[in-house]
């Protein structure tokens, strides 16, 4: 069963230049213990994506629009904010880009955590104190008890995106949204960050939604893969089939610009040419075309669908070779 | 801690000695002649020359400025401010005795002032946009530009003399101290009504507050626990500067209500050239600015644990 279905959604920010829209009806969805990775350069859609299921967005100017929200068995479209409130944090848990700027700088970690527990699980306050050091334990913080009393800013990087796990798993939600997680750190510290995310997804057997532009990361934890650009799904499929049998030529240049330490001899890193189109003039045609080494006149008639390329693996792009 | 707050107390000094200097010059360059006010506002009698000189010579107004001021600064150091030409009484006792309602009429302003503003400013931050939201900024700007002196007389007009709620003047009462108080305290809660909006709205983008959405907490919750705190804390420097605005503008609500006061006070003696008693008013209301600001300045620690001062 499908713990995450969304079907055409869209997202437009209006602007002072006028409608931006970073979403144009995608597609997604996400089985129950299963890591789906989100990924695209900057501007792509893929935080906002993250965003608009929790119903983050700024209502005052950004308009969501979806043909389908579900989330185990509810449809979230037709829940108050209040209902919505009440799912957020305790069955969908999300984890920010940013450890420095996105604890409150404020207030102890132990009240940003025990919080938690009162709001969702009607802990008392001592309950909820237990909770947050066993929480915090649980993330792999030494000296939990003790460091419920500390601010955030008495923590490293590191450390703080372990408080932000520990907040966002604190309700063992059945979805975890984690929106760049490893971005802001320290490659090192990167490794251990998402060791952690893969040790408690196994133990909690909750499903990730993992936005990032990293794609060792998505090598590393992902099952399924779905790439986006300029707000629109260009490849989705099993991790297996994105990497090896990719169909569309943005993912492939993706996949060249990385660099890889298994191969030595590769040459070169090779950098994508251009830069991402802008949001508030599309193109009808393909909206890769301008960057594509592959491009033809074709491409430039309308925005191709995604395609079936092979088994649980969809590209859009005209050079794709549709399979039954 | 200690140290920090032994080293801003330090720090008074050349401040309170160049307000000493300041004060002593501009009350000199002043013109008329302290003796001469005194002996024309004295028992009649013809003012000779002698009598003039006679008097200046007991005032020490005839030796050089330099020794003058000399003499004024060695007895502030010594705690000792000199007796007033006017009232024939130390100046401490003068300025103590009126203090005490000058200090009661800026708390009580500067109360109103957050009770009313607090509220006023965060409703119409949570209401961006909306008419509540223009509603509270036309009342802050209302409040805001009011002149002291005219909606100090309006007051009056309409609880005292109408209503016969409160009394129009007087002080040393409860009710008496409550129109003055509205009067002072509705154009600072203007002016921090706005500052809170603002600060309000500037911490609802931030991360953090998108972190406690995420969390799903009551949205009661994400405004107080987690945006007020931070939004306090620039509020906080101008509830400091207010409450010196508040204590140094008493004189216009003073004289309006003709309430006892320091600022009172102050003006009268600089009318009547009392020297002694102008400079120590001015010399003690710096004190106490100054004080304010270091309790300002110890307060943000509380706000924010980022804060630490010494070490």
């Amino acid at each position: 069963m499908q713990l995450l279905e969304l079907e055409g959604l869209h997202v437009a920010f209006s602007t002072d230049r006028g409608e931006a829209k970073a979403v144009n009806g995608i597609d997604l969805s996400l089985k129950e213990s299963e890591t789906l990775a989100v990924v695209g350069e900057s501007g792509s859609g893929k935080s906002v994506t993250a965003l608009a299921i929790l119903g983050l967005l700024p209502k005052r100017t950004a308009m969501v629009r979806a043909d389908a929200l579900r989330f185990d068995g509810r449809d979230l479209m037709a829940l108050s904010e209040e209902q919505l409130r009440a799912m957020r944090g305790k069955d969908i848990g999300m984890v920010f880009q940013d450890p420095m700027t996105s604890l409150n700088p404020v207030l102890t970690i132990g009240r940003q955590l025990s919080e938690i527990g009162e709001v969702h699980l009607g802990m008392t306050r001592a309950t909820a104190q237990d909770h947050a050091a066993d929480l915090l334990d649980q993330v792999g913080i030494p000296q939990a008890k003790a460091r419920l009393r500390d601010y955030p800013h008495q923590f490293s990087g590191g450390m703080r995106q372990r408080v932000g796990i520990a907040m966002a798993i604190a309700c063992k939600p059945k979805l975890l949204i984690a929106d760049e997680p490893t971005t802001a750190l320290d490659v090192t510290v990167q490794a251990q960050v998402l060791e952690l995310l893969a040790e408690l997804q196994a133990e909690m057997r909750m499903a990730i939604m993992l936005v990032t532009h990293d794609l060792g990361v998505v090598a590393r934890i992902a099952d399924r893969v779905l790439v986006m650009y300029a707000g629109s799904v260009v490849e989705t499929g099993s991790a297996e089939a994105v990497f090896s049998r990719t169909g569309m030529p943005y993912t492939r240049a993706l996949l060249r610009s990385v660099p890889r330490l298994d191969q030595a001899d590769e040459g070169p890193l090779r950098p994508i040419r251009g830069s991402p189109p802008d949001v508030m003039r599309l193109a009808k045609g393909c909206s890769f075309a301008p960057r594509c080494d592959l491009v033809e006149a074709r491409c430039h008639l309308g925005q191709p669908p995604l395609a079936r390329c092979g088994p649980d693996h969809q590209a859009a792009c005209v050079l794709v070779e549709p399979t039954a | 801690m200690r140290r920090y707050v032994l080293g801003r107390l330090l720090q008074l000094i050349p401040v309170l000695f160049l307000v000493s200097l300041i004060v002593f010059a501009v009350m000199r360059l002043l013109p008329g002649d302290p003796a001469l006010l005194m002996l024309s506002g004295a028992e009649g009698g013809a003012i000779t020359p002698e009598r003039l000189n006679e008097l200046r010579e007991q005032m020490g107004l005839n030796e050089p400025l330099a020794a003058q001021y000399l003499n004024f600064v060695l007895g502030a150091l010594q705690g000792d401010l000199g007796s007033s030409i006017r009232f024939q009484v130390p100046v401490i006792d003068l300025i103590l005795d009126r203090f005490g309602s000058t200090f009661e009429l800026a708390v009580a302003g500067l109360f109103l002032a957050i009770a009313i503003g607090m509220p006023l400013g965060m409703i119409a931050a949570a209401r961006q946009g909306g008419w509540i939201d223009s509603l509270c900024m036309t009342l802050s700007y209302i409040g805001s530009s009011m002149p002291v002196y005219w909606l100090g007389l309006l007051l009056v007009l309409v609880f005292s003399f109408t209503l016969h709620w409160f009394p129009s003047a007087g002080g040393g009462s409860f009710e008496a101290l409550i129109l003055p108080a509205f009067t002072l305290g509705l154009l600072s809660a203007g002016v921090l009504a706005r500052l809170i909006r603002s600060s309000m709205l500037e911490v609802a983008t931030e991360d953090y507050m998108r972190t406690a959405r995420a969390k799903g907490l009551f949205p009661r919750l994400i405004i107080f626990r987690h945006g007020l705190k931070n939004a306090m804390i620039p509020v906080l420097t101008m509830i400091g500067l207010q409450f010196g605005a508040l204590l140094a503008g008493t004189v216009v609500t003073e004289t309006v209500f003709s309430r006892p006061g320091l600022g009172r006070l102050i003006v009268d003696s600089i009318l009547s050239k009392d020297y002694p008693l102008v400079q120590g008013a001015i010399l003690f209301l710096a004190v106490v600015y100054l004080l304010v600001n270091l309790a300002v300045d110890l307060a943000y620690a509380l706000l924010d644990p980022r804060i630490r001062y010494g070490n």
